[in-house]
Parts: C-alpha cells; sequence; structure tokens
C-alpha cells in the first residue's frame, strides 16, 4: 500500500514541478495547490498505513491508527489554506495593478516605481 | 515563574490581538505597542540571567510530559537570541513611528508586525520540530503581509516571488519532518537527537545524511545560503526600511538558527553532511562577496553582506570545536544587531536624497555629520575592526577552522572582510564625502528622530564588542550547549 502511495505522491510531486515551472501565475498556484496535496499525503503515508479503528477511544477496538499524523495534517492543511488564499488575492491585485499574469513579464528591479 | 520563557511569545502574541482592534487611533497603536516592546524586552534580560545562573530552561506545555507534548526550551543561545530580537524589534519600532506612513499604519502594521516576532521569538524557543514548522509559517505569514503592505507595484512583484518560494520551501520542510518521523517516530528535538544517537552506533544511516541535506535545503531556502539565496536580492529590495531592517535581521538568522539548531542536536555524527555545509557556506561567502562589491546601489551592497555573513557563521557551525562554535554564536549576534543598523543607516540616506542609486549621492557629510559617522561606525564594525563587535567573532570562527585544518575556509573568511570593509567603504567614500548636492526629500525627512534607532543599535554593538570580556561566558555557555546535545536533551527529558 506505501509503494502504491509513494508512486502517487511521486506523481503529485511532479506535476507540481512542472506546473511550477510554467508561465501563468495561475498554473503555478495550481502547482502549489499539488505540492501541498503531495506532502500532506506523504505525511500520512510515513506515519504508517497498517489496519486500525479510526482513532476515536468510543470504538474499543484493539488496535487504532497513529493519531498523530494526522493532528499534523490537519494543521498543515489550514496553514497552507491561509497562505493559498493570500496567494490567490495577491495574484488578484497584482493582475489588477500590473495587467499581466505572465511572471515573465515581471521582472527587472527599477528602483522606487 | 515556570512560566517565564513563553513570555516573549505571548505578549507580542497579545499585542498583536489588541492592536487589531485599535487599527484607526494611530496614537494609541504606538503606546501599546512601544509598552509591549519594552515588556518584551525585559522578559528576555531575565530569562538570559535566569538561564546564566540555573542552566537550561524547559517548559512542558499543559504538564504532559517531555516527548508527548510540546515542550518549549531556552537555552543562552535561544535566550541571547530572543533578548537581540527584542532590542532589534524596539529599534524597528521607534524607526516606524517617524518613516513608515499613516496609510500604512491604519491597515494593521503594528498588529502584523507583532505577529512577526511571535513567529520570530517562536522558532527560537520551541524544542519540537513540527511546533517549529508553525511558527516559521507565523513568521513568513507576517512577512508576506509586510512586504506586501502598501500595494506598490514593486512591492507585488516581489511579493509573488518570496511567497512562492517560501511555499515550496515550506512544503519541503513538511515532507523533511515526514521522513523524519517515520524513521525515528518522534517530533520532540530532545527525543529525536537521543533516538538518532540510538540508531548510529556504527556510524549514521544514509537515510539520516538524505534527511539532513533535505533539512539543509529547507533552511537554506529560509536563511539564503549559497544556492538557495536567488530570490533574496530581489524580494528585499521592494519594502520600505524598517520591515527591510526586520527581514535582514530577523528572517534570515532564524535559517540560519535552525540549521545550527538541527545539525549540532540531530546530525553532529553526520561529518558528510557537515562537508556539504562547509563547501557551501565557502560558496555563499564567496557569492556574497561578488555581489557585494559588484553594485552600485546602497540597498543591494547591503542586501548582499546578509548572505556573506550567513556563510560565515555557517562556516563556523560547520568547524564544529569550541573555538568556531563560540566564535558562531558571537558573530550571528553581532551580525543581527548591525545588519539591522545598517538598513536603517540606508533607510535614512534614502529619505534624504530619493534614491539608492550611490552614483546620484555624494556629500552627505557636511550637512549630516551625525549619519555620517554612525555609518563609519557601523561600517568598521561590520568588516571587525578590532575595538568594534565583529572583531571577536570572526577571530574565534578563524581560529577554530585553522584548529579544525580547514585552511582554505579559514582563509576565505579572512579575505572576505577586506572585501566587506570595501563594500561599506564604498558607499561612505562616495555617499558622504565629495561634492555637496541638494536633494528633493532633504526638507521632509526629520533626520534627527530617525537618527535615534540606528545610533542605540550602533552603541549596543559597539559596547557589545568592547564589553566582549564581559559578555563571553554567556557564549560560551551557549557555545557549551551546542557542542554537548546531551546537556539539552538531559534538560528535556529529565530522566
Amino acid at each position: 500500500m506505501e509503494i502504491l502511495m509513494a508512486f502517487v505522491i511521486g506523481i503529485l510531486f511532479m506535476s507540481a514541478t512542472y506546473l511550477m515551472l510554467s508561465k501563468s501565475l495561475l498554473r503555478i498556484i495550481i502547482g502549489t495547490g499539488l505540492l501541498s496535496h503531495g506532502a500532506h499525503l506523504l505525511i500520512l503515508t510515513m506515519g504508517g498505513l497498517k489496519r486500525g479503528s479510526a482513532p476515536l477511544l468510543g470504538e474499543h477496538a484493539e488496535h487504532y491508527t497513529d493519531p498523530l499524523p494526522q493532528a499534523l495534517i490537519l494543521t498543515a492543511i489550514v496553514i497552507s489554506f491561509g497562505v493559498t488564499a493570500f496567494f490567490l488575492v495577491l495574484a488578484y491585485r497584482s493582475y489588477q495593478e500590473l495587467g499581466t499574469d505572465n511572471v515573465e513579464d515581471m521582472k527587472g528591479t527599477e528602483p522606487n516605481d | 515563574m515556570t512560566n517565564l520563557i513563553i513570555l516573549p511569545i505571548l505578549i507580542p502574541l497579545f499585542t498583536g490581538v489588541v492592536l487589531i482592534f485599535l487599527n484607526k487611533r494611530i496614537t494609541g497603536q504606538r503606546v501599546v505597542a512601544i509598552f509591549s516592546s519594552i515588556g518584551t524586552m525585559i522578559a528576555a534580560g531575565v530569562i538570559v540571567q535566569k538561564v546564566r545562573t540555573d542552566g537550561i530552561q524547559s517548559l512542558n506545555v499543559s504538564s504532559w510530559d517531555a516527548p508527548f507534548g510540546i515542550t518549549l526550551v531556552s537555552d543562552m543561545f535561544s535566550a541571547l537570541l530572543v533578548l537581540i530580537t527584542s532590542i532589534i524589534a524596539f529599534a524597528c519600532l521607534i524607526y516606524s513611528f517617524k518613516s513608515i506612513g499613516q496609510e500604512r499604519e491604519k491597515y494593521y502594521y503594528y498588529a502584523v508586525f507583532n505577529f512577526l516576532l511571535v513567529g520570530v521569538n517562536g522558532a527560537f524557543t520551541t524544542g519540537d520540530i513540527f511546533n517549529l514548522f508553525v511558527f516559521f509559517e507565523v513568521m513568513l505569514m507576517s512577512s508576506y503581509v509586510l512586504l506586501v503592505l502598501g500595494g506598490t507595484k514593486i512591492q507585488l512583484r516581489e511579493s509573488i516571488k518570496y511567497l512562492l518560494v517560501n511555499v515550496i520551501s515550506s512544503a519541503l520542510f513538511v515532507v523533511a519532518v515526514a521522513y523524519l518521523y517515520s524513521v525515528v517516530g518522534t517530533l520532540n528535538m530532545a527525543h529525536i537527537s537521543s533516538r538518532i544517537n540510538e540508531i548510529s552506533v556504527n556510524g549514521m544511516p544514509g537515510i539520516l545524511t538524505v534527511i539532513a541535506v533535505l533539512f539543509l535545503i529547507v533552511f537554506g531556502l529560509k536563511g539564503a545560503i549559497f544556492p538557495l539565496y536567488f530570490w533574496m536580492p530581489g524580494s528585499y529590495y521592494a519594502p520600505p526600511a524598517p520591515v527591510l531592517t526586520l527581514f535582514g535581521a530577523l528572517l534570515t538568522k532564524v535559517g540560519v538558527y535552525s540549521i545550527t539548531r538541527t545539525y549540532t542536536l540531530f546530525f553532529y555524527h553526520d561529518m558528510d553532511a557537515f562537508g556539504i555545509l562547509t563547501i557551501l557556506a565557502i560558496l555563499s561567502i564567496v557569492f556574497g562577496v561578488i555581489g557585494a562589491i559588484a553594485y552600485w546601489d546602497i540597498k543591494n551592497i547591503i542586501i548582499y553582506n546578509i548572505i556573506i555573513a550567513v556563510g560565515v557563521i555557517l562556516y563556523g557551525v560547520s568547524v564544529l570545536n569550541t573555538a568556531s562554535l563560540t566564535g558562531a554564536v558571537y558573530y550571528l549576534i553581532h551580525d543581527m544587531l548591525i545588519k539591522a543598523a545598517l538598513f536603517l543607516l540606508v533607510g535614512i540616506v534614502i529619505t534624504i536624497t530619493g534614491t539608492s542609486n550611490l552614483r546620484n549621492i555624494s556629500g552627505l557629510i557636511t550637512r549630516y555629520p551625525g549619519l555620517g559617522w554612525t555609518f563609519f561606525i557601523a561600517a568598521l564594525a561590520l568588516a571587525g575592526i578590532p575595538p568594534l563587535s565583529g572583531f571577536v567573532g570572526k577571530l574565534l570562527i578563524v581560529q577554530g577552522g585553522f584548529e579544525g585544518e580547514s585552511f582554505i575556509g579559514g582563509f576565505i573568511t579572512l579575505m572576505s572582510s577586506l572585501l566587506v570593509l570595501f563594500s561599506v567603504m564604498k558607499i561612505f567614500i562616495n555617499g558622504f564625502w565629495g561634492k555637496d548636492r541638494t536633494y528633493g526629500g532633504e526638507e521632509k525627512a526629520p533626520v534627527k528622530q530617525l537618527l535615534i534607532a540606528p545610533a542605540i543599535l550602533v552603541a549596543i554593538s559597539a559596547l557589545y564588542g568592547i564589553g566582549s570580556e564581559f559578555i563571553l561566558p554567556y557564549i560560551s555557555q551557549a557555545a557549551d550547549t551546542l557542542l554537548n546535545p546531551k546537556l539539552y536533551i538531559d534538560a528535556v527529558l529529565k530522566e
């Protein structure tokens, strides 16, 4: 199971890298979304995918799945939500101000503009 | 007071929350911000004294025992960094009063400023690797807002690049934590260290070297080391002077702190990873020097000097003996102070002249002697001229390098001082000497009030250099913990 997940995560990382190297800003943001999906799936996989009950004590099971990676993912998900929302608004704002979403046109370090 | 070490995190957090409600009342915001800043400084000073007398302080949040809950740990290294952070924050704050402008102040500038300090102080104090990630995000999120606040074109453009680089490095951080968790099965830094020690009896397993290099990439992206500094010159060029000062003095140093902490605590068995760190540190010095002497723009010159300093500190860490680590800690603190002072001074020059192009500036010393001589002292301190603060740190790093028989690195560190001195003297000679000119922004700039903050920082850094005999016990205590991870582990896990 872990092997399969490793391939899935690898493909997610691959697509994310490809998208983030493209010119359009929206494709880059989609790339960051895929990258965080990959990272979150990786935490889940690395915590182990052994069979066990959901981590609820009311289940009275013999084995539970590891609750720690799930807490980590939950934290990482909300953080990446916040950052992605900020990034999208930033992209929207710079589309209004700079009039382009092509990152090739966002060059230059002309002082004080 | 067992909860003492949480105060430098809690005070700015609480202040930030209060400031959100005061957003239209600028005077109120300033008063609250300045009081909380002084409070944080006092708390940080008390912590340093407490660590000096009683050893490493650790606090188990919510009283869950060490490996299971989140532990905050204040050893001398983090305590000193928290103290310096609060001093720099105070200086930036009083500089902001005169320079940042009402528009930014109304839009939560001081609130976000305080949240940035929460992130930085938290990152220095935490003893849990995932909590470190969370504090990194607190710090980065605030830095995105501070970078883009004001919304000029250059800020928008550079924020996109800065944000993208940091999103990628945060994802890599999560990946690195996931790999480390799958190998050692814990997140508490002391517990990770002792478990790595257990599985490394016959040499470090290869996977841990991979994780060590992954951590180097993650923190190197934050701390701007050699192949990963490409985002910095552009991003740091965009924001206004006090924000730039916070970034230049604090943010990259959190990356440096994290590399130092993880390498000395987790991967001290791993000579391969340390070899890579040495090479990258030396290359950072070389490339930073090339940038610093190439530019004729005063902001860019100082920005490239950050990369040089990061290289020098990490070179000291990578040699890993008593002298070099003491030197690295000493130099880290010196560099935070002096970079903050230099960025504030450069900010004043830009306010007066309206340009950062050195070719259009000359003769400032005739009308602004105070500014000129403060800059001169700061420049000499940066290069490491003996009575000032840069000297002892670099001396110890070079001494450590030669003791560790890393002659090339020691030699390059030594030579870099010369070119650092050249790069800042270029600003002094071309900008302050020469023909007197008039500038557009001159009438508006309240130079005297602006000069207070950098003058305080330069005075502290001069005292730090002259009083090194008095400071050195603190620094050696910090280096001692870095050199003996057992002290840290015992303080946290309390067997």
